[in-house]
């Protein structure tokens, strides 16, 4: 950089002494706020397991994991993920197959893929983070904001993983995945028009994706959204306990390890996919709330450090990421305060499950990456 | 590529992302809205609403539990039903002063001092919100009286009348039939959460539990309206829970209770096996309990009675007793020997009541050695080998059989591996071979291994369950069964198995000849002592029917002094495990038995009669007439 200038802003001055964390590219006000999100997560974990000391313990340690994967990419310069790019979303198309295929069944849907006393992993997982990479790493090298030609090959990257994965079917994962590729057009710059058109697009075939393309069950899923008393044993009985345990809790809820409806058999996946229900009845309004503005300063920080990256891939992996991790957090909050359908989305950094957290803390790992390295 | 890339505008690209990072940014504000607006409309708007149904109500939708499916035998008689039973139950949100409460209780109902301590048990147990917690089981109608008239004073504790399980055979068919209990926490977690959010009781054990999904049924729910203590005003909604299916057995309850009458008060166990279907007519394993004890609830003294006695009520010794199956594992032996070629039915050998092994010091014995050395069944053809139940003749042969051939042979049969199809937690026995013994007791197979297992000793193991098999397979002239409880569900019976098995390498007439010299150690008699059959003296005589059996006499493994047994008990159980196993009519086989008395003594002696009666009691006209009915 250039010398005059350095002396003319003494704060740049200042930042081209590179302190300790600079040093091993991490963010720490980003760190800060995970381990407060993730310290949070934990203590209502450890009144919605009741007393299972293991549950617990395992899932502490899978969050010393999840930091230990986030520092690591943290460490990985982005030139190297835009090269790998191309290859890795080859190597996830082959591995979704694989699991297409071979995969281990596991309540009603091929997700894992086994390979015997080895590892067992869901491929769909590494497709969260794999999809928004391939998309920018294609639309770095164009003029943006992209040209339809471009927006419709982005679009091609993002369907055919995410098509498979509604076949498998993982809906939530399904989302999860289209949202990430779609942000990154989004970032992009894609132009509002198309935008309009699309979403116009979207309203007027619903009544043939109803017709023609949900199952009974997800219609059902949907129809119970509006009248839960309907199916109050079956598709209604998930969002009728969550909204009485969320509703119960009022604004300062009924203390940590008090809640009654969240005990054993009233509400289902009370550690996963619905601990938000604990939460509120626990902690009542000011819980969540505390929650979501934690949530949000995330994304604050991580947007921040997206238009800080020195890269247009840099820029659009990182803003994608952080869109993904708010979409999670939205889904299932939505779902469990039943505004949206009940679909397979954790709660980020709080359910209890280790597959997630560690997708989710590689992709802020890769954040600070984006912004950290310079020099390339 | 190369010619986009070199116009990119860098500092362009920056400016539209930050625009739209922007604009993303303020979306997720939005967004983030909806979900503040959203929690405030539950938990402020609505808070009074959803507070009134998690504390009063705890569920505006009520579920019902589903009347379990009820168990009859294949005649009809009822071996589980559900009976109307009154139990006292308190609502501990509902009371404001719960000791003044149980203190109350215990006074009305004249309940002594230390029942107190069960109550509060219970009420620490893990209970669901807001449903009531169970005291008293089952209530006398004066209790309930009492109760009636005292109502004013018990706000919150009330008399609730609901069907509980009951076994009207009581300890008769407990280890047949099995029980149901309260499901534990961690069962909780198993079972599906919906289905079994209103029921009380899950089978967990025996056929209550193998078709615990066919017998418990669909739950069903009320919509309620509930004044402010609780109480149902009025229900809005009745969807009816759909009864359990009813099951059918293959059991006889009245050659149940006659297998048990059979045994006499002694330790043991009898299975019966229909040989055409495989179907168990009677199952008993004594000591036996009362399975309504695990429903109505026992104290800590009577479940520590059962738990913890040493001649273990609570253990199925029929499906999960294992044991050497001594001298009725001789017909296999034979079998084994025709079927791989290592003897003949001719073949004849001299027995003098020793057997050496060939350059081998130790002297392996017959039942009939004496210290005189007068021991020995003479010239001995496996006919003969089989009705004296001749040592010596299966020492040799089972010492020049090749023993991974001889294992192969004998655990088609079902030896080793447990062949009943809703019995999963029979025991499989064990059939050792050089690579079990390798594995487990790192020594290699000795010749003496295969001279031990001759006479069903050595490390084999086999449960009653997997012996009446045996008979049944023999009675079949080799076509295989696999047991099994279950005669219908509902009004069909379960799915047709696949094509029948056979044991492999034998003729008919080899059958025809191990059935016949079976018979001969039943019927061979007044020959003089060494030349009838075993058990000849003990059943044989004035039997209406013709018989096959084979009696047997299992070494224990011995128990050592110890602090849990007094001398007298330490000599009863070191005495030997009696056998038995028979089918008849030898023609038409319509019943095949395994008897064991434990410490009996004499497989003949001892477990035969009891063996004869089972049958008795079941091909007697009177008793047949009845069946068929």
């Amino acid at each position: 950089m250039n010398q005059d200038f350095q002396r003319q802003v003494p704060e740049l001055a200042a930042a081209a002494v590179p302190r300790w964390y600079d040093r091993i590219h991490i963010d720490p006000i980003l760190v800060g706020l995970l381990i407060l999100v993730v310290l949070f997560g934990l203590t209502v974990l450890r009144s919605a397991v009741d007393g299972d000391d293991a549950l617990f313990m395992a899932q502490a340690n899978r969050f010393g994991l999840a930091f230990l994967v986030m520092v690591i990419m943290a460490q990985v310069p982005p030139n190297l993920y835009m090269r790998w790019a191309p290859m890795l979303y080859l190597i996830c198309l082959i591995l979704l197959a694989l699991t297409f295929f071979f995969g281990a069944e596991v309540k009603g849907s091929r997700r894992w893929l086994d390979v015997p006393h080895l590892l067992r992993f869901q491929p769909s997982e590494l497709i969260k983070i794999v999809v928004p990479m391939s998309v920018a790493w294609y639309l770095h090298q164009r003029i943006l904001p992209p040209s339809a030609k471009h927006v419709l090959i982005s679009l091609l990257i993002i369907l055919v993983p995410a098509i498979v994965i509604g076949q498998q079917p993982d809906l939530g994962t399904g989302i999860l995945v289209v949202a990430a590729g779609l942000s990154v057009l989004m970032f992009a710059g894609l132009h509002w028009r198309w935008v309009f058109y699309a979403m116009l697009l979207a309203v007027l075939t619903t009544p043939i994706v109803w017709q023609y393309v949900l199952t009974g069950y997800q219609k059902q899923r949907i129809l119970t959204l509006f009248d839960p008393e309907g199916d109050p044993l079956g598709a209604g009985w998930n969002i009728i306990q969550s909204t009485t345990a969320i509703g119960s809790g009022g604004l300062f809820g009924k203390g940590l390890f008090q809640g009654s409806q969240s005990y054993l058999d009233f509400l289902p996946e009370a550690r996963t996919d619905f601990i938000v229900a604990v939460m509120g009845e626990e902690l009542g309004f000011f819980g969540i709330f505390a929650l979501l503005a934690l949530y949000l300063l995330i994304i604050a920080r991580c947007l921040f450090l997206a238009a800080d990256a020195s890269s247009t891939f840099g820029r659009l992996l990182a803003g994608a990421l952080t869109m993904t991790f708010f979409v999670y957090l939205f889904v299932n909050i939505a779902m469990v305060s039943g505004l949206l359908p009940v679909v397979g989305v954790p709660l980020p950094l709080v359910s209890y499950g280790g597959t997630s957290a560690i997708t989710l803390m590689a992709g802020f790992g890769i954040i600070m990456s984006m912004r950290s390295h310079k020099a390339w | 590529m190369a010619v986009e890339l070199a116009i990119k505008d860098q500092k362009q690209e920056k400016k539209l992302f930050v625009a739209r990072a922007i604009v993303l940014f303020v979306l997720t504000l939005l967004l983030m809205g909806v979900l503040v607006a959203r929690l405030i409309k539950l938990q402020v708007y609505d808070h009074a609403t959803y507070k009134n149904r998690s504390d009063e109500n705890r569920l505006q939708v009520q579920t019902l539990a589903p009347p379990r499916g009820m168990i009859f035998d294949r005649q009809g008689t009822i071996l589980a039903d559900n009976q109307n039973s009154p139990l006292l139950a308190v609502v501990p949100d509902r009371i404001e002063d719960m000791d003044a409460s149980l203190a109350l209780v215990l006074e009305l109902l004249e309940l002594p001092p230390n029942a107190r301590e069960g109550f509060q048990r219970r009420l620490e147990a893990r209970n669901r919100p807001g449903t009531p917690v169970v005291l008293l089981d089952s209530l006398t109608a004066e209790q309930v009286a009492v109760l009636a008239v005292n109502r004013h004073r018990l706000k919150g504790i009330e008399v609730i009348n609901r069907l509980v399980r009951h076994y009207p055979l009581k300890s008769v068919a407990a280890h047949a039939v099995g029980s149901v209990r309260r499901p534990t926490v961690a069962d909780l977690r198993e079972l599906p959460t919906v289905q079994y959010s209103a029921t009380e009781f899950i089978g967990k054990r025996g056929v209550e539990a193998f078709y615990e999904p066919e017998l418990h049924g669909e739950v069903g729910y009320q919509k309620v309206e509930k004044d402010a203590h609780g109480r149902i005003r009025e229900a809005l909604e009745v969807k009816e829970p759909e009864a359990g299916k009813n099951i059918k057995l293959h059991l006889d309850a009245r050659l149940q209770a006659a297998s048990v009458a059979a045994l006499a008060g002694r330790r043991g166990a009898i299975v019966a096996l229909e040989p055409a279907t495989g179907g168990v007519l009677s199952l008993v394993s004594e000591p036996s309990y009362d399975p309504n004890l695990f429903v109505s609830g026992m104290n800590t003294a009577e479940f520590r009675a059962l738990s913890e006695s040493i001649y273990t009520p609570l253990f199925n010794r029929a499906i999960s007793g294992q044991y050497a199956p001594g001298s009725t594992f001789k017909p296999l032996v034979g079998l084994s020997g025709i079927a791989l070629g290592n003897t003949t039915w001719e073949e004849e050998i001299e027995d003098r009541g020793e057997f050496r092994l060939p350059g081998q010091e130790r002297v392996y014995r017959d039942w009939s050695w004496t210290r005189d050395d007068t021991g020995g069944q003479g010239i001995v053809d496996l006919r003969r080998a089989i009705y004296r139940s001749s040592n010596v003749y299966f020492y040799d042969l089972a010492s020049r059989m090749e023993i991974e051939a001889f294992i192969e042979f004998v655990s088609q049969f079902g030896l080793g591996s447990n062949f009943a199809l809703d019995l999963p937690q029979a025991a499989q026995g064990l059939l050792p071979n050089p690579d079990w013994k390798r594995e487990n007791k790192d020594l290699p197979w000795y010749p003496g291994d295969s001279v031990n297992l001759g006479i069903g000793q050595g490390d084999l193991l086999a449960t009653p369950m997997q012996m009446a098999t045996v008979a049944a397979i023999i009675a079949n002239r080799g076509r295989i069964v696999e047991p099994q409880m279950l005669m219908q569900v509902g009004n069909y019976p379960p799915a047709e198995r696949s094509e029948p098995r056979y044991i492999e390498g034998l003729t008919g007439a080899d059958w025809d000849l191990v059935v016949s010299a079976m018979e001969d150690v039943v019927h061979r008699g007044g020959q003089g002592y060494r030349n009838n059959g075993t058990a000849w003296a003990y059943i044989g005589q004035n039997l209406e029917y013709r018989m096959a059996g084979k009696s047997g006499t299992a070494q224990v493994v011995e128990i050592y002094q110890g602090e849990e047994y007094d001398e007298e008990q330490l000599s009863e159980l070191n005495r030997k495990h009696a056998w038995f196993i028979a089918f008849a009519p030898v023609e038409d086989p319509k019943i095949a038995v395994a008897v064991l008395v434990e410490n009996g003594g004499g497989g003949s002696s001892v477990a035969a009669p009891v063996a004869r009666e089972v049958i008795d009691a079941y091909l007697n006209p009177q008793f047949l007439e009845q069946a068929s009915r």
